[in-house]
């Protein structure tokens, strides 16, 4: 089989886009984890601020996200851009 | 130097054996010494009940014995097995049969180490609760175990389908995908569930009173560890059975390999990350069982962001393999 340069190219942001966004989801995954950890134990021992403690969690967990977002847009760009 | 395609079969089985059993020794190894330590630190604690607790531990070490075994069935399956196959696509299904079921094994060997170990050491401080512990152990290190048997399922399934007459290029880049979406996707999860039955067997042990609660969160918290495991099973199928369009470039075949490289990856850290968010939710629902409703509400919402990540691993390994 012939190899040519624009399907060289095309396979590597293809594998480019699933490496990226599987080695990305690894981090947010792990760590929005360990804040729903956190936050359960501290409900766990403080039930009255449940509220204030889930929305605490949440803000971070959304910042906690970012670099998963960051890993999608990617993977989408050199899918469908690059 | 040409070889004919008996050779690379030999090649392709060899290879994937090695490996299913290398990879596959990893997890249970771990998880087994883990409940060792912990059935000694029991014992020495209360020495009186060193045969309850060996008894405990043997049982438990058994359980996370059992996703090596599997390893073991399809290593020497592939030893001495002799496969007539007819394509250089069983080739890369027998390697990739390896790869998934060894790398399946690891996370469900050391996840039902922490439940095994938790129930000695519970074991030693509640003794009248050995054998609703010995149960919990037994129900949550089960449900550790589906991860691997997820990965067994698709390794028998890579042996086993006659792919011979599907093109070469891109399906051999499918079989290799999908034992990795499988096998990696199965990492998490066992630990993930593994780490939640611990908590729940320390609950039962601490607070004898809201062991039913404490199972029933305990299942709940498991079967969402597990979904990025049922999303990598059926990346696996798709990519298995889906047929590809025959092509002359590299390009399809990359895309639909990286398809299974992404949705492997991408699952293992959501499913740690749910583990961890059950195990510390099973471990104060245990402490503080009248307020179970509000802890297991703030656990479901964080396990639902901590999804995420897994879900855009799916989306982009469904793109790769049906867009592109």
């Amino acid at each position: 089989m012939a190899i040519e340069g624009v399907d060289m190219v095309k396979a590597a942001a293809f594998l480019g886009a699933g490496l990226a966004m599987g080695l990305g989801a690894i981090g947010p995954g792990v760590g929005e984890g360990m804040a729903a950890a956190k936050a359960c134990e501290a409900i766990g021992r403080n039930p009255k601020e449940a509220g204030l403690l889930t929305r605490t969690m949440l803000v971070g967990q959304a910042v906690s996200e970012s670099t998963g977002i960051y890993s999608l847009v990617v993977a989408l760009l050199l899918l469908f851009v690059v | 130097m040409q070889f004919d395609l008996d050779v690379w079969m030999k090649l392709g089985a060899y290879a994937g054996g090695g490996l299913a059993i290398g990879f596959g020794a990893i997890g249970a190894a771990i998880g087994e010494g883990y409940t060792a330590s912990q059935a000694n630190a029991a014992i020495s604690r209360n020495p009186s009940l060193s045969g309850d607790i060996l008894k405990t531990m043997l049982v438990g070490q058994a359980i996370a014995e059992s996703a090596s075994i599997f390893a073991l069935v399809v290593a020497l399956m592939l030893l001495f097995t002799n496969f007539g196959g007819t394509s250089f696509i069983s080739v890369w299904a027998l390697f990739s049969a390896g790869i998934c079921v060894g790398l399946g094994a690891i996370g469900s060997g050391v996840g039902a180490g922490f439940p095994a170990g938790a129930a000695c050491l519970g074991t030693s401080r509640q003794p009248a609760m050995g054998k609703r512990l010995t149960t919990n152990m037994l129900i949550g290190s089960a449900v550790c175990q589906t991860p691997s048997i997820f990965a067994l399922v698709v390794s028998f399934i890579l042996i086993y389908v006659d792919a011979s007459t599907k093109p070469l290029w891109p399906t051999w880049a499918a079989v290799v995908g999908a034992g990795l979406a499988t096998g990696l996707g199965a990492i998490g999860a066992g630990l993930g569930s593994g780490l939640v039955a611990g908590a729940s067997c320390e609950g039962i042990a601490r607070q004898p009173k809201s062991s039913t609660i404490v199972t029933n969160s305990m299942l709940l918290a498991q079967a969402i560890s597990q979904t990025p495991a049922i999303y990598g099973l059926l990346i696996g199928f798709v990519l298995i059975f889906k047929s590809h369009p025959a092509s002359d470039a590299i390009a399809p075949a990359m895309a639909l390999l990286s398809a299974g490289v992404c949705m492997g990856f991408g699952g293992i850290g959501p499913s740690l990350g749910i583990g961890t968010a059950g195990q510390s939710a099973v471990k104060w629902i245990a402490r503080n069982s009248e307020n179970a409703g509000v802890i297991t509400r703030n656990m479901l919402v964080g396990m639902a962001v901590s999804e995420s990540t897994g879900i855009y691993a799916m989306v982009i390994s469904l793109i790769l393999v049906f867009v592109m």
